[in-house]
């Protein structure tokens, strides 16, 4: 088995444990309902728009099958490409190892500061921190990931970052944080921008080294794609000398044509519009244009652990789009925070445990933060199977923790119950005979507020109505004898 | 072992099941029965919702549009292959700076310039793009990103309707740079907010006969 993925892939605490905590924040919540349902109104407008939609979904689950089923040539012939036209291509194992490369890369450069686009992947790995460590200021220049960075703050949503702060505490940060800003700041967004304009303007127009992510790499040209919306983007790709963009190996394409399926999926996926206001494209060195010190570190860090794992290994597909965070009832009442890791809601969910592995145990009680309505599996443009996939983790996790206690634990003691209620008439009709106990569970509120051992998880967050007094058969059958 | 072939080896491993690849279904629509006038149509109305200013205009017209649209700027930059004809009727108040090969203006000087004027490659209405892709009339990267106004010419010969069809036109060797804009976010409770980095103003003329 490969090896597994380090940095920010983990839980920092066992989802139900998050989850109860972030479940209190109500402004969190009101922010993320508000948003998930906007963006996903907005969704299904534009989707409904084309009607080859599902042809599009098909095609691009199928690029990316082949893609993963013939990885190694893809990335052979992707490095050739690249490298003809005078980029450099790097790989790294890990976390660790991508973050040492991209810090030589910049002290080669004499540069102490750095611009950057958004990436989930330099997240992922927590490079800013790494290259803060080695004394290189990392600047995000992402409106969203500039209010994080600046409120040293989490993101919580991976298309918007900051969506839980809303605009009264982005200028209170605004007005804290920035070196120079307009005292009389208000907090109208179109201010706010204006001001996150000023501050980046010059460190744009010095910079001399930018890092950037991919969201896609082309291997039969050697091209490498960014979609972005406000020109920072642009900014990061055209103006520095050199140009560092570290990127996840799944996200290599085959052809060139790809393209047109992806650049239709994603944006009308993501935000919800027709097109995303601007996407770069450039292959290796452009002479006269652009930067000429052009590098990308291909990213292992647990990909191929993910896949190695034949029912998983889809998850890597995933073009980050956040449609099925949008959709997710867990994610909406939770929040990104609750999950830990750089990959948030019902993706993250499953590829979290996926690169970092299932028996590491931050990441056991990510697969069981889903109620398995299948919503996801609907608005993921690349048909990604997460329902699927997150039931063969839960399995996968009670191996592992069997193998590891070698003793059954609760939940394989559960399930056996599980299967002798539901084996036999006989025996659900004794369990229910039982249910009385259950009111004495409850207070005089009639709700169940703790439940005992490992159903205790159930009862963190939410409370239980007390069982009736009496079962469904019992009931039935004296309403029988009274006909 | 080096990085690169423990990573390869990785993947070899990973796939010991030999997963099959299959034939890419690609039964998306690739061509459309679009006329002129219902793609001049459809491409309006999507730069329309993008906020970006647009005129349906005569080849003959273009020196009149260009010099009222940059009415206001103090100073504009073109791409050496531009058609100069096109800046002809530009007053005598907007200074003009071209940027060519070998005479680059530099970041300073594209920062304190209004305006640029370029041409572009493909436009693709059903998704309201403009598509450039660095030949000499749409010049470097830098010039349609720095300065705070952007005039675009799209020729009206080079609309299509569909994504796929743009694609067989372009060359990907040049660095391509897609415009469905001017720059926005909605990064601050969803409310879009036009221009934060990229030019904040996108004027588009559509012209025809060219
Ligand atoms: S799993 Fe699918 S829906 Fe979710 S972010 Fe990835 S591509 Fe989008």
């Amino acid at each position: 088995m490969p090896a597994g993925g380090q940095g920010n892939l983990f839980e920092t605490e066992p989802f139900p444990k998050a989850a109860h905590r972030e479940l209190g924040n109500t402004q969190m919540r009101k922010n993320l309902r508000h948003a998930t349902h906007t963006i996903r109104d907005k969704r299904l407008k534009v989707v409904g728009e084309l009607p080859d939609w599902e042809a599009l979904r098909d095609a691009g689950s199928t690029i990316k099958n082949n893609s993963m089923a013939t990885l190694e040539e893809r990335l052979l012939e992707f490095e050739k490409n690249f490298t003809a036209r005078g980029g450099v291509v790097h790989w790294a194992r890990d976390a660790d190892e991508a973050n040492k490369i991209v810090t030589e890369l910049v002290k080669a450069t004499g540069s102490q500061e750095v611009v950057k686009v958004k990436s989930m992947a330099t997240q992922e790995i927590g490079l800013n921190e790494h290259l803060e460590a080695e004394g290189i200021d990392a600047f995000e220049t992402d409106l969203a990931e500039l209010i994080v960075q600046l409120g040293h703050d989490k993101p919580s949503h991976i298309l918007v970052p900051a969506i839980h702060k809303n605009r009264t505490e982005v200028r209170d940060i605004f007005l804290s944080q920035m070196p120079v800003v307009d005292p009389n700041l208000t907090d109208e967004p179109a201010k706010l921008a204006e001001a996150a304009r000023a501050h980046l303007r010059k460190k744009f127009l010095a910079a001399k080294v930018a890092i950037s992510g991919a969201n896609f790499a082309l291997a039969d040209t050697g091209t490498l794609g960014v979609v972005e919306s406000e020109g920072n983007g642009r900014m990061c790709l055209t103006l520095p000398e050199t140009l560092i963009t570290v990127m996840g190996i799944e996200k290599v394409l085959p052809h060139w044509e790809d393209v047109e399926v992806f650049m239709q999926l994603l944006p009308r996926s993501s935000t919800g519009e027709r097109m995303n206001p601007y996407t770069s494209l450039w292959t290796g060195v452009t002479e006269d244009d652009g930067p000429q010190n052009v590098h990308i570190v291909l990213l292992d860090n647990g990909r191929t652990r993910a896949l190695a794992d034949r029912f998983g290994r889809s998850a890597l597909n995933c073009i980050r789009c956040s449609a099925c965070m949008n959709v997710c009832p867990v994610y909406e009442r939770t929040g990104g925070h609750a999950y830990g890791s750089t990959y948030p809601g019902p993706i993250g969910a499953i590829l979290s445990p996926l690169l970092t592995g299932i028996e590491v145990e931050e990441n056991g009680s990510l697969p069981y933060a889903s109620s398995l309505c299948g919503a996801c599996y609907e608005a993921c443009p690349v048909k990604i199977n997460i329902p699927e996939i997150l039931v063969h983790l839960r399995g996968d996790d009670v191996d592992a923790k069997r193998e590891k206690h070698k003793l059954p634990t609760q939940m394989d003691l559960l399930m056996k119950g599980g299967s002798w209620a539901l084996g036999k008439g006989k025996n659900i009709g004794l369990l229910e005979k039982a249910l009385p106990l259950g009111r004495l569970a409850a207070g005089k509120d009639k709700k169940i507020k703790k439940l005992p051992g490992i159903a205790a998880g159930w009862t963190q967050s939410r409370d239980i109505p007390a069982p009736p007094n009496k079962s469904f058969r019992d009931w039935w059958s004296d309403e029988k004898e009274s006909m | 072992m080096s990085a690169k072939d423990e990573i390869l080896s990785r993947i070899r491993s990973a796939l010991a099941d030999t997963p099959a690849t299959e034939e890419v279904p690609r039964e998306y629509r690739t061509t459309s029965d679009m006329n002129e006038e219902q793609l001049i149509e459809l491409l309006v109305d999507r730069l329309v919702d993008y906020k970006a200013g647009v005129e349906v205009i005569e080849a003959a017209q273009i020196p009149e549009f260009v010099a009222a649209k940059l009415k206001d700027a103090a100073s504009v930059v073109y791409p050496q292959g531009l058609d100069t004809a096109w800046l002809s009727a530009l007053g005598q108040n907007v200074e003009q700076r071209v940027d060519a090969p070998g005479a680059r203006l530099s970041v300073a000087e594209l920062d304190a310039t209004s305006a640029v004027v370029t041409s572009s490659a493909v436009s693709v209405a059903e998704s309201g793009t403009i598509i450039l892709d660095g030949q000499p009339d749409q010049g470097r990267r830098a010039i349609s990103l720095v300065p705070d106004h952007h005039l675009c010419i799209v020729p009206i010969s080079t609309i299509v309707q569909l994504l796929p069809e743009a694609m067989p036109r372009l060359s990907i060797t040049r660095p391509l740079t897609w415009i469905s804009g001017p720059s926005a976010t909605s990064d601050i409770e969803l409310e879009r907010v036009e221009g934060v980095h990229g030019p904040r103003t996108l004027d588009v003329l559509m012209v025809r006969g060219l």
